[in-house]
């Protein structure tokens, strides 16, 4: 016999004790497939036959088949379940998993059970007992069929057990191997003209047989009602018949079909929504045709899954859970979508929106109830574009993505309630849920593949975006934070631009670019060409076009005026530097550090940075003066004396070193923006340009608005070429005499790959100086500062590179319009890293 | 950092004596954070200066804090202000001068003499209110000075540091045991985890003069690094009849100080329960629980049998852990505790006839409210939602300046009638009717302190 199991199914094999069934699935299934109540009993008390663990065995055995069905794994329950009691478990978990359970009998005669339960060594069955299975076993076999099983095979004998063959087919819905590509076209309803219309417009033409063909050989996806309430429904299904008889399409069935198919079958339906039009349509046709259209309605599905997984067409849409999956309750869905059960005031029922929770990793695409456009939603499209009611009639070329609609030819019939955008009835929040971010997660990255999210760190970032950065539609990037180079060796310097190059050498790369590190506050800035192009392209209503935030995600500007005149200013500078001309794009990101430093960090200053320099240069004043006094007196104060003035030297230091970063503003006057990257703009990431490129940009900027805008000096370096390297040195040592923060080294290509992998996107190198306010006033006094050379850069470094692929997944998922929940879970999760324990001096 | 006492009694420099400390010596120790010296600025018969000069290795400060979060552990005042580094230097050094004993002059030990104490920079607030009110009932004449914060910088104002002078007459045990438990309490930070023995030490210290000292309380709390549990056992050790209790520390939470008198919290707590009642609901999700102080009050009422307490800042939430764990078992059954977040949609908040957000709304930024109304109205959908914040016309009874909130994370506060029409607008919007109850002593002109709405969901006919 040959036994037919679909994938995902659960096979339930039913027999008693000595019937074969664990030999049975020993020969045909992995052992992960077969769950055993005898194991699952040996599991919990050591005893594969103690039946007081027998309720307990049967927890874990329904607990990991539920598992194993979720995951769409094909499963084998080996249990006797001789009792229908037993069997009804099992189906009512097959159902609730929304596979099917199949039947596998073994109809065996006692004596064969009993001759090879006494040959057992390992354990055996009491005679009496097999006599009452095998007895509930015959008593069984009466009703099973009508059970709930999608299939019964009953193998007669030990020896049909073992000629049997298992066959594991693909499920009715699953159809990953069709890859299209497709033209996917929405709601018909009987508009055939239309349907012409459209079917030519993407470029089928009628072939010799009478069907539209592609002559690419692209296939049609009808997404179901093509009938009902327009003028020729029997024509549109005599197109979509001829197509499918072809090969050149696919067709769904919607509910219109359905009730069509049942009323043709003679069952008692309400006629109404249009169905009686086609009825009467379909009387003018020959009784062949009508038996033809009934048989095709009959073969068809609500889904399918399409293209490896990553495409879904369902009639009225279908969850993650549901699909490919065969049940009640996925035919439902995908057939009349997710409702309330209540109905709204044109007494029509209320609808679920089922796709704002939607996180699956395939493309669904259905139609079912109108809306006036096609737009995409968490990676899910609705095509139904109310041809009939005079909209438009909508097709989606996959794997393209791109929208081919032709208008109704007029309004055919009226819509019972006003056909209104989905979600337009609400106020439009994000559709972000908790589950989209807390917890520990893996964000699959291009760059560096699967980063970890620890839970606590997640949790840590939850209440930073919660609480204090801008609405996660604007939060597209979070920047990575930056290594410093390795500790050089020796001598009075901590950093030195000689380990930044040495860095990069190792890893066999030549050309770099070194660009100042401006002191101020890193910031990202979103501009756009107007408030209306950032509102459309962010989806967030907004009076400025654009939004400026710090690293950790928060509003830069707190004063709307200010915040208003400054992103007019980059819109304005990006236009004229021909920016969305050059690029094509109503919009850009822009990666930059914002000056001065007190703008954000004045507070800090104040209460931390100058309050040390005040204590200090208050205490070691007083301290020089009582010195001297005791030296006057002839005291041997003179090294103690010497060490305070070296102290106190120091810490005036520091205070001139913040003091040159602290500058007053008013309003937008003293402010500086100065780019650095142009990270993206409509379509693009752009990390496959070079940092010479960027730098071009920030300079047209720049040149746009010079009294805003800062161009930032760098320098190439060719490692091959020594004197470039000294040039780039010297440079930095000027850069840095008087406090300059100093400097950042980069491969010249944006995204450079070395020996071991990707490598450190820049490595900074910062100033004697400006060390003073990370390491302390004294940090480079001999004593301090070889203790303070064993630091280690490690940690950081995977962090940054990290927190860097994470910001161009983010970045690239923004680009391609993937759903909000999926950019944002790249942005969080730079949040939560940056909770990681890293010394923050480096 | 330094400290120098000086002496005009005569001889002056039997202050060297009494300190065991040579005055023409420079002497250095070595102590576990630096390099004490001491060293005699002026050392005649008339007037006599010892300095302690403490050089703090700023290395072995940031020792093993690595990870930690905060840059200004690298970064700080530590090496430079008065602080408990200098108390513990001054008990070092000068042990045997801070036991009193002194072999050479036994009895000037215990006389008082003229002292000068000069400590150039102290932790001080904005008027050395503090400094005054810790030294002078000690008998102290007392000289501030304050500095710029950076000369470079004028427009920055006075820093937070004081040259410090006082004087007064007394013994030198007893003014630098007072210089070794004062010390510390300046800023409140101490350098050394505190535990049981810090109660000893500092009773030693202060034997003779902290049980009377009018901020004693404020002395221990701020010596014991406010631990509670320290702070009890120590004033328990110090009777005294004067009761009173000071009001040492600056108000920490602005709000909580305006709402005390009227019990305003406890007013809204209230009416948030009796509109719960009202409304019949057994199921609450309290939302944005913080501390938990409703969630136990919800408990206690026999009619409500599911809690669910939800808060986005972890560290309140885990007082709230620790709070609801105190309760009776059957109450603590009721409630679960969640992080989470008004940001996003939840599933877990689903399935509650009721839920509360108790002065939540003014802690979220304006253009973030539409995501807070999706998920409570849209996503959590109970039939009843209340909500309450402050009235921004109320904020004049509390002489707030115009435009000043209640606290400093307000992101706003509404008036009536703004309130009134964002929670009309969110009702309709999401199918609900709404209701407004005033909550605390109510101004005929200016309304109550706090306003309160209740949703209702539409039932469908």
């Amino acid at each position: 016999m040959n036994i037919e199991l679909p994938v995902p199914s659960l096979a339930v094999l039913i027999g008693p004790s000595g019937a074969g069934k664990s030999t049975f699935a020993a020969r045909h299934f992995l052992p992960t497939e077969v769950l055993s109540s005898d194991q699952c009993r040996a599991m919990v008390s050591d005893d594969i036959s103690d039946q007081t663990a027998t309720s307990e065995a049967f927890e874990i055995l329904n607990a990991i088949a539920s598992a194993r069905l979720r995951r769409g794994r094909l499963t084998v329950a080996d249990a006797t379940s001789v009792q229908q009691r037993a069997r009804r478990n099992l189906i009512e978990l097959a159902k609730s998993r929304d596979c099917p359970a199949i039947a596998i009998v073994f109809n065996i005669n006692e004596r064969t059970c009993q001759e090879r339960n006494e040959a057992r060594t390992d354990r055996k069955t009491p005679r009496h007992t097999i006599s009452r299975q095998r007895r509930e076993l015959s008593r069984s076999l009466r009703g099973i069929r009508k059970e709930g099983f999608k299939k019964v095979y009953v193998l007669e004998g030990p020896e049909q057990a073992e000629q049997s063959e298992i066959c594991r087919v693909p499920n009715r819905h699953n159809r990953a191997g069709l890859s299209g590509p497709f033209d996917i076209i929405g709601d018909v309803h009987g508009c055939r003209d239309e349907l012409a219309q459209l079917l030519a417009k993407l470029g089928y033409r009628v072939n010799e047989s009478g069907a539209y063909a592609h002559p690419e050989g692209r296939t049609a996806v009808f997404l179901g009602d093509l009938v009902d309430r327009g003028p020729d429904s029997p024509g549109v299904l005599e197109t979509a018949m001829k197509m499918v008889g072809a090969g050149t399409a696919l067709c769904l069935a919607g509910n219109h079909e359905y009730k069509l198919m049942r009323k043709m079958m003679g069952r008692n339906v309400t006629v109404s929504h249009g169905l009686a039009e086609t009825l009467a349509q379909m009387e003018e046709r020959t009784p062949e045709f009508r038996q033809e259209t009934l048989e095709f309605l009959q073969g068809l599905d609500a889904h399918y899954v399409l293209d490896q997984g990553r495409l879904v067409v369902a009639h009225a849409g279908i969850k993650e859970e549901y699909q490919g999956r065969e049940s009640e309750r996925a035919f439902q869905f995908a057939l009349y979508g997710e409702t309330t059960g209540e109905t709204d005031e044109w007494g029509l029922p209320e609808r679920v929106d089922w796709a704002r929770e939607y996180r699956g990793k395939a493309s669904v695409v259905y139609g079912h109830s109108p809306v006036p456009d096609a737009q995409w939603f968490n990676n899910t499209i609705n095509l139904d574009t109310g041809c009939v009611f005079g909209g438009a009639l909508t097709a989606l070329r996959y794997p393209e993505k791109e929208m081919i609609s032709v208008p109704a030819i007029k309004v055919w019939r009226e819509s019972p309630k006003p056909i209104l955008p989905q979600r337009e009835t609400r106020p439009n929040p994000h559709s972000l849920q908790l589950s989209d971010v807390a917890g520990s997660s893996i964000i699959e990255t291009a760059l560096t593949g699967p980063v970890r999210i620890q839970e606590e760190n997640a949790a840590a970032a939850l209440e930073t975006v919660s609480r204090f950065t801008v609405d996660p539609r604007w939060l597209v990037y979070v920047p990575p934070t930056m290594s410093p180079c390795e500790t050089a060796g020796q001598g009075e310097l901590l950093e030195h631009p000689e380990q930044a190059f040495q860095y990069y050498r190792r890893q066999g790369i030549t050309k770099l670019v070194c660009q100042e590190k401006h002191m101020g506050s890193r910031a990202v800035v979103i501009a756009a060409k107007s408030a209306a192009a950032a509102s459309d392209r962010f989806g967030i209503e907004t009076e400025t076009p654009g939004i400026c935030y710090t690293r950790t995600g928060r509003r830069f500007f707190h004063d709307r005026e200010t915040e208003a005149a400054f992103l007019n200013r980059i819109s304005e500078a990006a236009g004229a530097a021909g920016l969305w001309e050059s690029l094509d794009t109503q919009w850009i990101l822009l990666d930059c550090e914002l000056m001065p430093w007190s703008l954000k960090g004045e507070g800090l200053v104040r209460e931390q940075y100058a309050p040390a320099a005040a204590a200090a240069r208050q205490s070691l004043t007083e301290a020089a003066t009582l010195l001297e006094q005791a030296k006057s007196r002839g005291m041997p104060a003179d090294s103690a004396a010497a060490r305070n003035a070296a102290r106190r030297d120091a810490a005036e230091r520091m205070a001139a070193v913040y003091a040159r970063y602290c500058w007053p503003v008013q309003g937008l006057e003293g402010v500086k923006l100065a780019p650095f990257h142009l990270l993206a703009s409509e379509g693009q990431v752009h990390v496959n340009r070079s940092h010479q490129w960027h730098m071009e940009t920030a300079r047209k900027l720049a040149g746009a608005d010079p009294e805003l805008v800062s161009a930032t000096s760098c320098r190439s370096v060719n490692l091959e070429d020594p004197g470039t390297e000294a040039e780039a040195t010297r440079w930095w040592e000027r850069l840095t005499a008087d406090g300059g923060e100093g400097m950042v080294v980069k491969p010249e290509n944006f995204i450079a790959t070395g020996r071991n992998g990707l490598v450190q996107p820049a490595v900074k190198c910062r100033g004697p100086e400006y060390l003073r306010i990370i390491y302390g006033p004294e940090y480079n006094m001999p004593e301090n500062i070889e203790r303070l050379r064993r630091r280690n850069t490690g940690a950081k470094r995977s962090l940054a590179l990290r927190e860097f692929s994470l910001g161009i997944e983010g970045l690239h998922r923004f680009a391609q319009r993937e759903p909000l929940h999926r950019i944002h879970q790249c942005a969080f999760a730079v949040l939560a890293l940056e909770s990681e324990p890293v010394d923050p001096r480096l | 950092m330094i400290i120098s006492i000086t002496t005009t009694h005569r001889p002056a420099t039997d202050l060297g004596y009494l300190l065991v400390k040579h005055p023409d010596k420079v002497q250095e120790f070595d102590l576990p954070h630096g390099t004490a010296t001491v060293f005699y600025p002026e050392a005649s018969e008339e007037r006599c200066t010892a300095a302690l000069l403490l050089d703090i290795d700023p290395v072995k400060l940031t020792r093993g804090r690595r990870g930690s979060p905060l840059q200004e552990d690298y970064v700080n005042d530590r090496p430079y202000a008065a602080s408990s580094y200098l108390a513990y230097a001054i008990n070092r050094v000068f042990r045997s001068a801070c036991a009193g004993q002194t072999k050479d002059r036994p009895e000037l030990a215990v006389t008082p003499i003229p002292l000068e104490i000069r400590l150039p920079s102290v932790p001080c607030g904005k008027k050395g209110k503090f400094l005054r009110r810790l030294f002078e009932p000690l008998g102290y004449e007392v000289e501030i000075e304050k500095p710029l914060l950076d000369p470079a910088f004028p427009q920055w104002g006075d820093g937070p540091y004081a040259a410090l002078t006082l004087r007064r007459n007394g013994t030198l045990q007893e003014t630098l045991r007072q210089m070794y438990a004062l010390l510390p309490t300046l800023d409140g930070k101490k350098h050394y985890w505190v535990s049981e023995d810090e109660i000893d030490k500092l009773m030693r210290a202060g034997e003779g003069w902290l049980e009377n000292h009018p901020e004693k309380e404020v002395i221990a709390s701020r010596y014991l690094k406010k631990r509670r549990d320290l702070v009890k056992q120590a004033m328990e050790r110090m009777p005294s009849p004067d009761l009173e209790t000071s009001e040492g520390e600056a108000p920490a939470d602005k709000e909580a100080d305006m709402e005390k008198p009227m019990k305003l919290a406890d007013a809204r707590t209230e009416a948030v329960i009796k509109t719960v009642k009202e409304a019949g609901a057994a199921s609450v999700a309290d939302l944005g629980c913080g501390e938990g102080r409703l969630l136990t009050a919800l408990a206690k009422e026999p009619g409500i049998t599911r809690i669910t307490g939800l808060e986005t800042a972890l560290n309140p939430l885990e007082r709230a852990k620790r709070r609801t764990g105190r309760l009776p078992e059957v109450q603590q059954a009721k409630i679960s505790l969640l992080h989470g977040s008004l940001s996003y949609r939840d599933e877990r908040l689903a399935g509650h006839a009721a839920a509360v957000a108790m002065e939540v709304i003014e802690h979220i930024d304006p253009d973030r409210l539409d995501s807070f109304a999706e998920a409570v109205f849209g996503a959590a959908a109970p039939d009843t939602v209340i909500i309450t914040t402050p009235n921004r016309e109320y904020n004049r009874i509390f002489r707030l300046a115009e435009g000043e909130t209640r606290h400093q994370d307000h992101r706003f506060e509404w008036t009536r009638q703004e309130f009134r029409e964002w929670a009309e607008k969110t009702a309709a919007a999401y199918g609900y009717e709404t209701g407004f109850i005033p909550v605390g002593p109510e101004d005929p002109e200016l309304g109550p302190p706090t306003q309160m709405a209740a949703f209702a969901k539409i039932k469908k006919p």
